[in-house]
């Protein structure tokens, strides 16, 4: 799965995307960002304040505790602040 | 018609707005970006845009054609600028064209209060030599929630 990285997510993590296989128990995108928290330091700072964070899957946006079964393309980022 | 862009590009009002016009009334919103002063820092120096390529232009056309199902629209046009401005620039353009000016006016206030909360984009400030990603504002989603 393709997972993208916007904003200070994506600076904290320092890459804009990654190819990632997360295991099975790895259910919805709060768990995903539980998950990748592991993965580095920086994938820590960015995932450590899940109230911070939103998400889309397959370019949707959803809630957190939406499921990531068979998705392509997760990204998580901050609230967005256009206009 | 629906028309939507996200570009590097400056704004052209004059040809964004003559585009849209038809039917008989017309309204437009622009925003510019602001030169707001932070505390202890001074004032925004530069202003970066970062947006979601591929669903940042699928979020504006689901807002534009919601805006024009509801207001029985006869153009509607979100242009979004991205990338590094100034204060000054023109950030966004929503123009919007009905029959009337009640549908025209209410459709343009519901288009930029929804995108900015409902696409993805970024706003990241250089204030004082420093850079600060831009908090979002609970303002922000009560003027869109008025739309429900």
């Amino acid at each position: 799965m393709r997972v993208l990285y916007f904003a200070w997510v994506r600076e904290r993590v320092g890459a804009g995307e990654e190819e990632v296989t997360p295991p099975g128990e790895v259910a919805t995108v709060a768990d995903l960002a539980a998950w990748l928290a592991g993965r580095s330091e920086g994938h820590a700072a960015a995932f450590a304040e899940p109230a911070r964070l939103r998400a889309a899957v397959d370019q949707a946006f959803v809630p957190l505790d939406a499921p990531i079964a068979g998705a392509r393309e997760v990204a998580i980022f901050p609230p967005v602040t256009g206009g | 018609m629906i028309r939507v862009r996200v570009s590097t590009e400056p704004i052209d009002l004059a040809a964004e707005m003559a585009s849209i016009e038809r039917g008989g009334a017309v309204a437009t919103f622009t925003g510019l970006v602001r030169a707001d002063v932070v505390e202890g820092q001074g004032s925004v120096a530069t202003l970066e845009l970062e947006h979601y390529p591929g669903a940042t232009e699928a979020a504006l056309e689901r807002l534009a054609a919601e805006a024009t199902a509801r207001w029985s629209l006869s153009a509607a046009s979100v242009v979004h600028r991205v990338g590094p401005m100034h204060p000054g620039e023109r950030i966004v353009f929503v123009g919007t064209a009905a029959e009337h000016r009640a549908a025209a006016l209410e459709a343009c206030a519901y288009l930029i209060d929804r995108l900015k909360t409902h696409a993805p984009f970024w706003k990241k400030e250089t204030v004082g030599g420093g850079t600060r990603w831009v908090d979002a504002r609970g303002s922000d989603d009560a003027a869109a929630a008025r739309w429900d």
